[in-house]
This record gives C-alpha cells, structure tokens and sequence, in this order.
C-alpha cells in the first residue's frame, strides 16, 4: 500500500446481558458521542468530517427490516453515504478500510450493534440454514459448534479440560476490563461441571447473552495523523468463506481462517506471527474456538491448540497473550463481536489497556460469522 | 480512485413471481453463470465476491452462507451488504469499492431476492418503528400514492401521464426477454387497472419477482484483457435519508423530492464535470418502484424542471428511440427481484453501452448512462457508466 490508514479512535459502551433503558439508535449513540467528543470530528461534506459510515446490524437481531434505517440520524446518514454490512462487525471495518483505500472517502465512522437480549438466538440462527433439509432439524450455531468441538477434539485428542482452561484464563482476564460483562475467578471444575448445552459445550463453554455497541473512526494516513498523535494502522487484512455443508468441511481444521490469516500476513509482511505479532484478540464464541482459532492463525502446530494453552503461552503475561480483554466468553454481543476484537487491538497498541495492558508493537484482530466459522476475516494492525 | 474498474460481464435470470423449480442458491447460480460466461470466466478467475439481499423478504439470517455453492464464494474473500431496497444498487457500489480499492483484480457482485418464499409486504412493514409507526403503516403503496398525487398537483400531470409511462416501460419488457410483466397494455388498461390508493393503480406498482443479477467488475489491467468491450465504470455516489416519521409530517412540497437522490447525483454530475445532464446523460435506467417515480425523480437528476417532466414523455423523448431513453429494459415496474433491483439497473445500462441489450436496445448511440437504486423511502445510490475511459 502506498499510502497507510489507521483507526485514530474507539469506542464500546459498558457489555451487559440487558439493556431495556436504550434503543438501539441511544446504544448507537453512545459510542458514535464518545468518538465525536474525542475527535471533535462532525458530519460534513466538504471534506473536513466524516466522509461516510459503514454499520454493521442485522434485521433479525432488531427485529427491524433494513435495521441500519433506524439508527441513520446518529451515524450521519442523513442525505450521505452510509452501507450495512450485514456480517460481523469486523466485516463493516475491513469495508471501511476498502472504501478508504479506493480513494473515495478519507474518514469513515464504523459502527456495530446488538440487543441479543430482545429475542431469541437459536430461532435466529436456525433461520439462516437451508429451509428444506436442516431448518428442520433444529440445527443452531451451539449444535454446530458441539458437532465442530467433538470432531476437532476426536482428531487431534483435545480434551474438555483444555478447553475449560479457555475460559477460565478469559474470565479471569476480563477482572481488569471495565467493560466485560461477566468477569469471574472459576476453576477448571466449575467449567466441567456447569450444565451441559450440547456435548461438549456447556453453559460456561459458550459465550453469554449480552447487549452493547461499539464504534470506530478510520481515517487516510494523513488525516489520521491530524486527529491523534496514535494512530495504529492497518497492515494486513483478510477474509474467506467456507462451504455452506458441515458434512462436506473438515471441522476439525480451518481452512478459511488459514487462508484469510495468509493474506492479512502477506499484505502485512509478516512471516513468523507468534513471533512478530504481539497480542491477539479473536472470536471465541464457544471455548474450543480459541484452540482451534490459534492453530488457524498459526501461532501453533494443526492439534496444537491445547498443548499452547496448557503451555501458559496465550495467558495475559505469556509471550503471545490472547485475548488479554477477556474475549467474547466474558461477554460480547455478536456482530459487536469482531468489531470489539479490533478496538480491543487498538485498546492495546495505544497504550491505553490498564490493568489488561501487555507489550505489544502488533496486534491480530480475527472476527468470523456463520455457523463454525464459515466466514473469517483477519486484521493486523500496528504503530 | 486507486484502480480504474470496468464491468467485464453481467448476468441476470429470467424473473418469475414464483420460482418453486430452484432454491435460492440453485437461482443465483443461474445469473452467476450466465455473468461468468459473459465474461468468459472460470470460478477460479474471481478474487472476491460481495452479495447482497433482504433478510427478512426470504426470512433468511446470514443468506450468504446457505448460497456459497450458488455464488461459487468458496475459500474466496467476500462479504454480505443490505441497505433495503438500494441494496441491489449498494452491492454494486461495493463491489465498485472492492475493484477500485486494488486489493483485489476481478469482483464478483451478486443481488437476489426470492419473494415467492414470503409475504414480502408483511416483511417490509417491519421498516416502521415498533411503538410510533408500525399499527398505522401501509407499506410502500401508500408512502407512493401520496408522493405521486403531491407530484401531479404540484406539476400539473394528469393521471394520464403515468399511464404513459407504463405503457412505455411495459412496451420495453415486452422486448426484455428476461423481464417478468409483459403485459401489452394500453393507455386504456392502465386506466382501468384496479385503483389501489389514489392515483396509483395495481400496475402502476412493481410486482413481486424472483431473481438474481450478477456483475463481473475488473480492474483496468485485467478488463481489458477479459474483454473486448469493457464497461468503465466512471464514478458512484449515494445518499442516504434520516428514518422519516409518519408520511405527512413534512410539508406537501417537502414530500415531493426525496432530496437523497437530488444529493447524489448532484455529488456525482460536479465530480465528473457534468453541467447538462440532459445532453450529457444518453440513457438512465432508474429504480422506480412506481410509473409515477420517473415522472418525480427526472427532475431530481436534473433532466428538466419539476413541472416539464411529464412533457417528456408526450413528447416520447424518453422512448426506446428517444433522445433520453429511460427505463427501456421495462424498469423496476416490470421486474422486481427487489435486492437484484438495483444491479439489474446497473446491468441493463451496461448492455446499453455495448449494444448488446438485444431486442430493447435502444436506438440511439450510447456513450454515458446512468443507473439509480432507490430503497427505504429514500436512499439513493448513483452509478456512471461509460463506453470510453
């Protein structure tokens, strides 16, 4: 790239399994305030504001058709451009970074938000699989993730008790993040003895009900410059799908987030990423995702994920900590979910962690969608 | 712009009300295959792939990952875009983005809709808020009814005017082979057809479609190797609109223009030098939900004034062999598979542009068109195309 871009400001508001006093233009709102008190930047069209926005919502969750019409009037829509992306989070800042890198706009506000708390996830989930031949079966992301668990677990000889680990190692980090929602000193036991949801995933395997938003400002290098003296750029991205048929992937292993991490590391110049890259921030979803998640990224041999975790490698003093703000175990609306991984990088590579800062010159934000991952994108970012 | 981009191959289905022989990931591939052979392209030549459709029309969350197969997006980058009924539009503006960004070569774009799988009126009355709107909305029709009865007072029009310009779109679709209505109507049909809310009749409106629209979108390298007559893709614009309370907040004259596509185009025309679009412009392939739109939103694109654009088409400048060609592939009337809606708009001016729209290709010389998408009471999305870089 010839000229870089960087994200010059985050915000998330507080995670919490129920937030009934908003809607969700006023949990918007809260993120999309805090990063215009921060940047004093303002709606324009002459090139001084913000040139565009890029949300990321989904009609389901809002129970709302073209759920980005609602929160138009806080994200600056009105009479401007402004896109859904209707994926993950993460996805709605890898299309901010491509409207940017096109030439056409120099600062783009991302947006991502959810009240999960306001429906049901299963039925939304079971929605999205062909209507004929697996509505019916009642198949949800849980029942995927249990079918992904089990065989990734028969393959390579990962056990409950590593996976457990996960979880006790991101709840016990979230203690130091103000906006985890539900931080918690557990031990492995508590984790192996919490009820059973779909075997092998129990209730503290899987990430909790949770309602929030969070908010980004991407900018042109040289405007990012202007609006904070730390921009942490964007060096690599990646995404790629998966096949739609469970039966026809190979579970155990992530094909898609290997190619999407390859393309973030050749665009970023990276070649050794446990090495290189400082701090990793992915979608943990259901414990097992985070073993699984790092073998993708490469930060340990295919089967290796347990042994990394065992080795105290990922913890938030190890060399290469994951998930140092306690990932989406302790509590992370989906969607919001990738989108927060990135400003938790960010969170990081600008010095401003407190208690969860670690060291860290790059940063890996990984956010994915659909059932088992099916569809993976991958941000290196660095000062 | 980083990358000059061209449109390298389109592709659409033909459009049913009710498509029960294919799924939704067998119907796209019909208008990804068709794309890719137009280009002459392998799956494997696609870098990326960006879609888009409107959850609730199918009920579907997260419909690209049921259609991975259909859009051939396996193991390729990609992403799903959804701004209601522009979203055929935006999905051609990203894959605009994707192109011009130079992360990628070649873009596949894919919009579809499959409306026989819902009610797809039920579904849009979601769009109004829960507590303030929902129990007195209409849907589109009534929001329709009201913008084109302000539009003839404010104008003069007559009711006969929008006949016309339904039979000039239904004449097109009747040359379109993929269109959906072909319904060989009269000035007389269209003024006996069933009134639905005043002035607006039941074939004034767009129907409910099936399909699926594809476009291939290269960067400058690569389209002109792929294809001998690539289709530049000179800029885009869009706008969007604050959610509007009720119908009938703002002022009669306020509710006439939708000032978003005023906005975008107006955007687009300074970028690119354009001071007289009625010259400049050769043919507009505008999302119009109703035969009342084109005779609104001319005036928006600054074709003519408010009160002339009904002259227009008496006069037939607007005709398969008129001087300004609108909608000659029959429109949004005729066929609305409502998130291919847009990118059909897109595919039809670049057909234009080639000469190779078939039996509706127009009779004039096309150099610079214009495609528009319209959705969710108005958004707007603006794209230019060109015959020469």
């Amino acid at each position: 790239m010839s000229e870089r871009i960087g994200i010059v400001a985050v915000a998330q508001t507080k995670y919490q399994k129920s937030r009934p006093d908003v809607r969700e233009s006023e949990l918007v709102y809260e993120v999309v305030e805090k990063l215009l008190t921060e940047t004093g930047l303002r709606f324009t069209d002459d090139g001084t504001g913000i040139d565009a926005a890029v949300t990321c919502s989904h009609d389901h969750w809002d129970g709302v058709t073209i759920s980005s019409w609602p929160i138009a009037d806080v994200t600056g829509g009105h009479l401007r451009p402004e896109e859904k992306v209707a994926e993950d989070g993460i996805f709605a800042a890898y299309y901010a970074f491509i409207q940017i890198l096109s030439g056409h706009y120099d600062v783009v506000l991302v947006t991502a938000h959810t009240k999960e708390s306001q429906t049901s996830k299963n039925l939304i989930e079971n929605s999205s699989f062909d209507p004929v031949y697996h509505q019916m079966l009642g198949l949800d992301y849980t029942m995927c993730a249990a079918l992904q668990a089990k065989r990734y677990m028969y393959k390579y000889g990962i056990t409950e008790e590593q996976c457990a680990r996960v979880v006790v190692k991101n709840k016990k980090n979230a203690c130091k993040n103000p906006n985890a929602q539900e931080p918690a000193e557990l031990e492995i036991g508590d984790v192996l003895s919490s009820r059973p949801l779909a075997y092998p995933i129990r209730y503290l395997d899987k990430k909790p009900t949770s309602d929030g938003a969070c908010a980004m400002i991407l900018a042109r290098e040289e405007k990012a410059k202007k609006l904070t003296d730390r921009p942490v750029w964007i060096e690599g991205v990646g995404s790629c799908y998966e096949g739609y048929y469970i039966g026809d992937r190979e579970l155990g292993d992530c094909e898609n987030l290997i190619k999407a991490a390859k393309s973030a590391y050749r665009m970023a110049g990276i070649s050794d990423p446990k090495k290189e890259i400082g701090v990793f921030e992915i979608s943990e979803e259901y414990s097992y995702q985070e073993l699984l998640w790092t073998e993708g990224l490469g930060l340990c041999d295919k089967g290796r994920g347990g042994t990394l975790i065992e080795s105290g490698a990922t913890a938030l003093d190890g060399e290469i900590p994951v998930n140092p703000s306690g990932g989406l175990l302790s509590g992370v609306p989906t969607n919001v979910a990738g989108l927060s991984r990135v400003a938790e990088a960010v969170i990081q590579l600008q010095g401003k962690g407190g208690d969860r800062q670690v060291s860290a010159r790059k940063a890996l934000a990984q956010g994915m969608c659909g059932p088992c991952g099916q569809l993976q994108c991958v941000m290196v970012l660095g000062i | 712009m980083r990358e000059r981009i061209a449109i390298v191959g389109v592709g659409q289905t033909y459009h049913k009300s009710k498509r029960p022989d294919v799924n939704d990931v067998e119907m796209i591939n019909e208008a990804v295959n068709a794309a890719l052979n137009d280009a002459q392209l392998h799956p494997k030549d696609i870098d990326a792939v960006v879609m888009g459709n409107i959850d609730f029309f199918e009920g579907r969350y997260l419909s690209d990952m049921w259609t991975v197969d259909g859009i051939g997006s396996y193991l390729k980058a990609g992403f799903k875009v959804h701004t209601g009924g522009t979203t055929g539009g935006t999905v051609a503006n990203c894959g605009f983005f994707v192109a011009a960004s130079g992360l990628f070569d070649v873009v596949l774009a894919v919009g579809y809709q499959k409306q026989d799988a819902c009610d797809s009126r039920a579904a849009l009355m979601t769009w109004s808020d829960p507590v303030w709107d929902r129990h007195i909305h209409k849907g589109a029709i009534g929001l329709h009814a009201r913008r084109a009865a302000l539009y003839m007072r404010a104008s003069g029009a007559q009711e006969i005017h929008g006949a016309m310009v339904r039979v000039k779109e239904d004449k097109g679709a009747c040359l379109n082979p993929y269109a959906h209505l072909k319904l060989n109507l009269t000035i007389e049909d269209v003024l006996n057809s069933p009134p639905l809310v005043y002035p607006l009749r039941r074939v004034h409106m767009c129907p409910t479609s099936c399909g699926a629209c594809a476009l291939v979108i290269a960067t400058e390298k690569k389209a002109k190797k792929i294809s001998r007559k690539p289709v530049w893709v000179k800029d885009w614009t869009e706008a969007h609109l604050e959610k509007a309370p009720v119908p009938g907040i703002g002022s009669p004259e306020e509710e006439v223009s939708i000032n978003a596509l005023e906005t975008a185009a107006t955007k687009l025309y300074r970028r690119n030098g354009i001071t007289n679009p009625r010259k400049e412009i050769h043919l507009i392939e505008m999302y119009g939900p109703t035969s009342w739109s084109e005779l609104q939103w001319l005036p928006e694109l600054h074709i003519c004034d408010l009160k002339d654009s009904w002259k227009l088409i008496e006069k037939g400048v607007t005709e398969i062999d008129g001087e300004l060609p609108v909608n000659p592939s029959g429109g949004v009337v005729a066929t609305n598979p409502i998130g291919a809606s847009g990118t059909l708009r897109v595919a039809e001016a670049a057909l234009q542009i080639r000469g190779d729209a078939g039996g509706h290709q127009v009779t004039r010389e096309v150099d610079r068109a214009l495609a528009t998408a319209y959705g969710a009471g108005g958004w707007n999305v603006v794209v230019l195309l060109e015959k020469n870089l």
